[in-house]
């Protein structure tokens, strides 16, 4: 796999220019992903890359035809311009050889772009290895819910708009909606697929490089869809062990007394009809809400509401002011907080690590 | 037999070519060039309102973070500039000139049911109304025009915003399929005698392609959304997960209408465009045999591709296969019409006039999505590309640098003929480089915003992704397409009144309608001509069969002659049509208001239906759906007995 991808510039049809366009196009290293940071061009797991590999490759043949075509039609509308005094053109009806070639030669490159093509379907849909990561995966209007099976699969570690995945193993996500469609999408780890109600879509990829990746929803959900971002964590090392390790804990027990209250306001509130809170040491001390996020360990999070605000105390509080002003159609309501209250909430809240 | 006199003055009985004046003429009457002429100008007001919608969608995006409009409204506003420019621009526009240039193309007097054409008109009129009425109260579709299940579903839209859609395309729908059915009757049984499908002016023959391609697909469209009004109505599942229904239904049964939609938008153009470009090339088209054939194949390989846009669905390996490999395949085809216009200029003598400048910056701008377009055939690369601005990019290479453009071309071809007078050519170039430039800086992006991560059908961005100057430059460029736009306009008005007199044929063009005065008499053809070749105004043929000398029609047009010799007479089923002047017997259909009254029918019963459903007072109209449907049955039946003479 990585030594073909390597080769993308060393295709058969390799011209100077193709290398030059696609040098411009893909930029190159670090500089052009702070530039870009939800590029496609930048890939980090193996599925980006082969994607990456083909879609250089074809753009390199269309850009050759299309180059063709134009200097084609230059030459001609400049060519055979209406001159005056010259005699009416000659009356040619077609040519069947010359028709019999531009059918045969598209047929040619189009025939070099399916072979790979073909090749790539299979090998990107292929069955996952024993050895992957499974990761459920469930979009909601207008965030992601990720869950892990933990402790032989006994305990489900379940988070929020923060994928976390390890460098070098199989990730294979397993992914449905809760309610309309959405499309999972991390431009670094490779293409979209569609969360389908009652349908279960599988996307594998093997995560080549560790970092913080962008992610958003690709296919539209409604008023929101433009704010249900994600990110992929990939962790070197033992780094996934260990947040997973620290994700299946309770959350940490309050330590002050506004943290205490903002704990109460959380678990005794409204809070806790629609999220889920697990913050004693027996099992069954928790909040049953599912229709909004995980909040065990909330306080980790790198962002907040689908992923479109850094999580902060200043944009907590901005969040749980008013939530549909933050997100047009977000299903957390407004409810009329004082101050005060959201205070506590937002010190409880950050404590969650 | 025609005398020596008519020869040499063959349209001295050429009078006012329209008897009737006022509204009322233009409301009751059933003439295809009338009927052409309304769409005409119908299609191009929703042409501005779609480009209105257009701009409110690029100056939202125009910063990131912006305020410009609200999630919702966005939303709205890119649905119903899809559903504008598709249903109620462009496929109108096109069908402007199927009703105003076929007739005369095949040497007919009219459309084959001309107060069935009236209908078409007058339902896509009110379909039309339904959709702005939606828009400007803010209840337009927001879905997207794919509306893809269950966000249609009622649960998740509770609003009128998907009747709408739902109602006003079934309207519009009916009018496509009546209109399609029309014209594929038309032109297989009244063109001249002597035209055989062989020797139909290519337009013609896209035409006729689209049109089965128009009927079959809208069928198609025509059970998914009345499923959809089911299930939002009266309480059916067939998209809805939550009870049992599956959403993927939709998604299939939507791309096999949409796909060939796409083929239905761009074949017309591939007729203009093969006129246009042999008459200002002075050649013949190039291949015309293969370009009939390739469009044909086009056409039906157009059945065969749609779930291309569902390659993220997750349909499995095989079918992912399958349907990459039968897109990439429409490329042979269209590659051959490519290079066959390119065969037609190529030793020509080009003229560059307004419409041809068109007509060479349709080949390369449909080069460009052409391209992408194979690009997105490659299923594992289109993962990365689909739902981003690569494939806005790409579409609107196809219907704007396809589409528009070919529709520009045939605007300033046909002009001269429908009205009498020329467009204006330095106002035409004007139009020209602002939409050239404007397109290219509008689209062009969008390609690099795509594979940077910009997703599609997003109301706003964060500005530290890197695609504020992208968006900054898009924005720019569709202002700059809205200028130029306006100069189109102007020039329309201006031409109107003070254009030059374009004559019989300015273009020296071949095919038959450019035979008879410009505008047209009302009869059309004072006798139906007789056809020998392809290119009847032009002197040699294909088949070095006899032509008839340029710019004028076969006079003698009720002999068969074989090479120059006269070997028979023509029998026609109807002796009247020897005659050659209106008031010695051309039978013609008289005007009728019943088709405006039957589609005011069918625009109650479905509009009380949305209105069944909204808050407040008007929330039951039942009698309103009751008189609809009694207004529709009393006009079918006053309609079916109207004298027709």
């Amino acid at each position: 796999m990585k030594s073909r991808a390597k080769s993308s510039g060393y295709s058969p049809w390799k011209p100077a220019f193709g290398l030059a366009l696609l040098t411009l196009l893909a930029g190159c290293g670090e500089d052009h992903l702070k530039t870009y940071p939800q590029t496609t061009f930048a890939p980090a797991s193996d599925f980006a890359r082969e994607l990456d590999w083909l879609f250089k490759y074809t753009l390199v043949l269309g850009v050759l035809v299309g180059l063709f075509v134009f200097a084609l039609l230059g030459y001609i509308v400049w060519r055979f311009r209406y001159q005056p005094g010259h005699p009416e053109p000659e009356q040619v009806h077609g040519n069947a050889r010359l028709e019999l070639l531009w059918t045969f030669i598209p047929a040619l490159i189009l025939a070099a772009i399916a072979v790979p093509t073909v090749r790539s379907i299979f090998n990107t849909q292929r069955e996952a290895p024993a050895n992957a990561l499974i990761v459920e995966v469930r979009g909601w209007q207008w965030w992601w819910e990720f869950r892990y099976a933990v402790n032989g699969g006994r305990d489900t570690v379940v988070t929020a708009n923060e994928i976390h995945v390890p460098v070098g193993t199989p990730v294979q996500l397993r992914m449905t909606a809760g309610d309309v469609l959405h499309a999972f999408w991390v431009p670094q780890m490779g293409g979209k697929r569609d969360l389908i109600p009652n349908k279960v879509n599988t996307l594998m990829f093997t995560p080549e490089e560790p970092g913080v990746y962008l992610g958003q929803c690709g296919e539209f959900c409604g008023d929101s869809h433009a704010l249900m971002k994600m990110r992929l964590v990939a962790h070197e090392g033992d780094g996934f062990q260990r947040w997973l390790q620290n994700e299946s804990q309770p959350a940490p027990a309050p330590r002050d007394s506004a943290v205490m209250l903002g704990k109460q306001l959380v678990t005794k509130g409204a809070c806790a009809g629609c999220h889920t809170l697990r913050y004693g040491a027996a099992r069954d001390s928790a909040t049953m809400g599912r229709t909004g996020p995980d909040l065990t360990h909330f306080g980790r999070r790198r962002t907040l509401a689908g992923g479109i605000l850094e999580n902060n105390a200043e944009n907590l509080s901005k969040w749980l002011k008013n939530p549909p002003e933050v997100k047009p159609g977000s299903k957390m309501p407004n409810l009329n907080l004082k101050d005060e209250e959201i205070r506590y909430i937002v010190a409880y809240l950050q404590t969650l690590q | 037999m025609a005398s020596t006199a008519t020869v040499a003055a063959p349209h001295a009985h050429a009078a006012a070519p329209h008897t009737e004046t006022g509204v009322w003429s233009w409301i009751t009457t059933v003439d295809h060039k009338r009927i052409g002429i309304l769409y005409f100008f119908s299609s191009i007001f929703y042409f501005l309102v779609g480009g209105i919608e257009a701009l409110f969608i690029r100056t939202q995006l125009i910063v990131p973070e912006n305020n410009f409009i609200s999630a919702d409204t966005y939303n709205q506003m890119f649905t119903q500039h899809a559903l504008t420019m598709i249903f109620l621009a462009l496929m109108p526009l096109t069908a402007a000139f199927f009703n105003y240039i076929v007739p005369l193309q095949i040497g007919a007097r009219d459309v084959a049911f001309p107060r069935l054409n009236a209908l078409s008109y007058w339902v896509y009129f009110f379909g039309g109304l339904m959709l702005l009425f939606a828009a400007v109260t803010k209840m337009a579709p927001n879905v997207g025009w794919f509306a893809y299940a269950p966000i249609t579903e009622r649960q998740y839209n509770p609003g009128p915003n998907v009747d709408f859609y739902v109602l006003g395309l079934q309207i519009v729908g009916l009018s496509s399929i009546l209109a399609g059915i029309n014209f594929i009757v038309t032109i297989l049984n009244m063109r001249a005698p002597g035209m055989r499908l062989m020797r139909m002016p290519i337009f013609t023959w896209m035409v006729l392609i689209t049109q089965v391609l128009i009927v079959t697909a809208m069928a198609v469209f025509t059970i998914a959304i009345t499923q959809l009004m089911f299930d939002r109505m009266f309480g059916t599942t067939f998209f809805d997960p939550a009870r049992g229904g599956d959403p993927l239904v939709w998604q299939h049964l939507f791309w096999m209408f949409g796909h060939p939609e796409v083929y239905i938008l761009i074949i017309p153009i591939f007729g203009i465009i093969s006129e246009v470009i042999p008459t200002f090339s002075r050649k013949p088209l190039f291949g015309y045999n293969v370009m009939v054939f390739a469009s044909v194949l086009i056409g039906w390989l157009g059945w065969g591709v749609w779930s291309h846009h569902m390659f993220a669905v997750g349909l499995g390996p095989i079918a992912d296969a399958f349907f990459a490999l039968s897109t990439m395949l429409i490329a042979i085809p269209t590659g051959i019409k490519i290079f066959n216009w390119i065969g037609t200029m190529w030793g020509g003598s080009i003229r560059f006039t307004t419409s041809m400048l068109y007509a060479v910056a349709f080949i390369a701008m449909f080069t460009l999505g052409g391209i992408s377009g194979v690009m997105h055939s490659v299923a594992p690369s289109d993962l990365q590309q689909t739902d981003t601005y690569f494939v806005v990019a790409h579409i609107h290479y196809v219907f704007f640098g396809g589409t528009v453009l070919g529709l520009f071309s045939g605007i300033y071809y046909w002009f001269p003929k429908i009205f009498g007078r020329l467009l204006d050519e330095k106002l035409g170039k004007i139009h020209f480089v602002g939409t050239l430039a404007g397109m290219n800086l509008a689209f062009f992006p969008m390609h690099f915003l795509g594979m940077y991560g910009q997703p599609r059908r997003t109301f706003t961005y964060p500005g530290d992704l890197g695609w504020n100057w992208m968006n900054f430059l898009s924005t720019m460029g569709a202002y700059l397409m809205a200028l130029s736009t306006l100069v189109l306009v102007w020039n329309v008005i201006r031409s109107l009144r003070k254009g030059a007199i374009a004559g019989d044929n300015p273009w020296g063009a071949a095919t038959l309608e450019w035979s008879i005065p410009s505008p047209p008499p009302v009869y059309n053809f004072r006798d139906i001509p007789m056809v020998h070749s392809r290119m009847p105004l032009w002197e040699a043929d294909a088949n070095k069969e006899p032509g008839i000398p340029h710019g004028k029609v076969a006079e003698d047009v009720n002999s068969i002659t074989v090479g120059g010799t006269q070997v028979g007479e023509i029998e026609y089923p109807d002796s009247e049509s020897k005659m050659s002047a209106h008031d010695l017997g051309i039978h013609l259909p008289p005007p009728s208001y019943w088709p405006v009254i039957l589609a005011f029918g069918i625009l109650m019963t479905f509009g009380s239906l949305i209105f069944r459903n909204l808050d407040g007072a008007l929330h039951n109209l039942w009698f309103l759906s009751v008189a609809g449907v009694l207004l529709v049955a009393v006009s079918i039946f006053k309609w079916a007995f109207e004298p027709g003479h």
